[in-house]
């Protein structure tokens, strides 16, 4: 309780005083809504929301899962191979200081109108190189104590990875999914702005502020915060989950 | 059965090229079943490097060791050894009692075996209550009963230790000092210990051995006879003169 209490205290604060800027103020709607039409949009427009949630939650899914996979895979790769791990890292710092969401508009003219495949590939992208950079990290940190001791044990290779290896890589592995699970929900929002199919989060902002409906579109953008909370929330729970030995230390 | 014997071992690191250092030159050394020898010596003189080849985790550059008859790498694939370092290096995702359990686990041990053998090593280094907790939340020295706990999982005729109670204070040391000698006492176990310490060389030790610097080399090997490994023991005369003649042997 004294640890949630805080943080939403401060929370409803900042929406009334939000409120009374606006009102007292007489701040323009299309500059900033006031946080109660804001709310009665999110109240009217409530399935909708869930919809488009849903739609652009499923995206931020596949793209996620799909990425971490991957990403999961040639982490273990670059880490058994010398040569894998030495040209893997500045590919990959490379690669992530593009913009990958500028790859939206490329993608949706390689797919039908109608796919959900170019969202999910932008949010795959995305995922991947927290996930990767950090697993690999962690799969290269093991201590030389670890190592001596698991050859005194006479543990062949992949016992060493299974035992060793693997969970002591698995707090790095989430410390990349946390920031993963966050940019995946960006990712499949953003990645609507640049057409493709319609039917997430991010379309129904952009065609909201369009019409100039602004408290409507900032009803969506709650949404969408909303939704990447959950990844996180849901991420974290994992984490607590597969990491017992952390939590304890915590508590 | 011998439990190691060292002939004639040479250690050269970076062999060829400029920064070449001797470690180990011409070493011999035998250790009885059963017995306690402890390697001492200003850092840098290789005994640590002497622990690790009888361990086979480094290759001697000349030189032979066997392990209870057989070649030391042998003797590592069959685990005849168990081993604690400075460090206590518990795996720290794992229980206190699946740390123990982990050699036995790499040896297919049953898992009813296993964890009964894993229980009655951690009420032998009396952390039978902590078998739940995670390493995190143990104390340093706790960790490192933990660690010598698991070396002697297996039961091993030999142990091998590093400086296993380097790191910890006096008060910890002297106890965990006393557990090991009645644990090698009712097990058996043939003992090689690392040490700078020579109070406690002398205490732990049937056999002291001395050695000097730059090449590593023996330079004496000191047979104590405590007339009891106790409080007592620490305050006998004997005690005291050994520790005199450990001394003055490593000054020479």
């Amino acid at each position: 309780m004294r640890r949630v209490l805080p943080p939403v205290l401060f929370g409803l604060l900042a929406l009334v005083l939000w409120e009374v800027f606006v009102t007292a103020g007489r701040v323009a709607p299309f500059i900033l809504p006031a946080p109660s039409a804001i709310g009665a949009q999110i109240v009217e427009q409530k399935q909708n929301i869930w919809d488009a949630a849903l739609a652009s939650g499923a995206n931020a899914l596949v793209g996620l899962i799909g990425g971490t996979l991957l990403a999961v895979l040639a982490a273990l790769a670059a880490s058994r191979s010398r040569f894998l791990g030495e040209v893997s890292i500045p590919f990959a710092a490379v690669v992530n200081a593009l913009p990958i969401i500028a790859l939206a508009p490329i993608l949706n003219n390689m797919f039908e109108s109608t796919s959900s495949v170019p969202r999910r590939l932008v949010t795959g992208i995305v995922v991947f190189f927290p996930v990767f950079l950090n697993l690999l990290r962690g799969l290269r940190e093991v201590s030389p104590v670890h190592q001596e001791l698991m050859r005194t044990y006479a543990a062949s290779g992949w016992t060493f990875a299974r035992k060793v290896r693997l969970p002591g890589a698995l707090p790095h592995l989430f410390t990349g999914l946390r920031q993963a699970s966050s940019l995946a929900v960006i990712a499949a929002v953003v990645a609507e702005y640049f057409g493709g199919l319609q039917d997430g989060l991010g379309a129904r902002i952009t065609s909201a502020a369009a019409f100039t409906a602004y408290p409507r579109a900032w009803a969506f953008v709650a949404g969408a915060c909303l939704l990447g909370l959950t990844f996180y929330l849901v991420t974290l729970l994992l984490e607590r989950l597969a990491t017992p030995w952390k939590q304890r230390l915590i508590s | 059965m011998t439990a190691v014997v060292v002939s004639g071992l040479t250690k050269v690191f970076n062999q060829g090229r400029g920064d070449e250092v001797l470690a180990l030159s011409e070493v011999d050394l035998t250790v009885g079943d059963g017995e306690f020898v402890s390697l001492i010596g200003p850092s840098g003189c290789g005994k640590s490097t002497l622990l690790r080849l009888i361990a086979d985790l480094i290759e001697p550059t000349a030189g032979t060791v066997t392990v209870a008859d057989r070649p030391a790498a042998q003797a590592r694939r069959e685990q005849e050894y168990g081993i604690a370092f400075q460090q206590a290096g518990l795996f720290e995702w794992r229980t206190v009692r699946r740390n123990v359990e982990l050699p036995l686990e790499l040896r297919g041990v049953s898992k009813a075996e296993r964890r009964a053998k894993a229980d009655r090593m951690l009420e032998l280094v009396g952390l039978a209550d902590f078998a739940g907790h995670y390493p995190g939340q143990l104390s340093g020295g706790m960790q490192q009963r933990v660690a010598i706990a698991r070396a002697l999982a297996v039961q091993p005729p030999l142990l091998l230790m590093d400086e296993p109670f380097g790191a910890l204070d006096e008060m910890t040391r002297e106890r965990l000092q006393s557990e090991l000698l009645s644990i090698c006492a009712k097990t058996g176990t043939s003992t090689v210990f690392v040490t700078h310490s020579i109070s406690e060389a002398v205490f732990l030790s049937d056999r002291v051995v001395v050695m000097s610097a730059r090449p590593g080399r023996i330079t004496a090997s000191i047979e104590v006879k405590l007339p009891s490994r106790d409080e007592a023991g620490r305050q006998a005369p004997v005690y005291f003169e050994k520790i005199t003649e450990v001394r003055q042997a490593l000054r020479a």
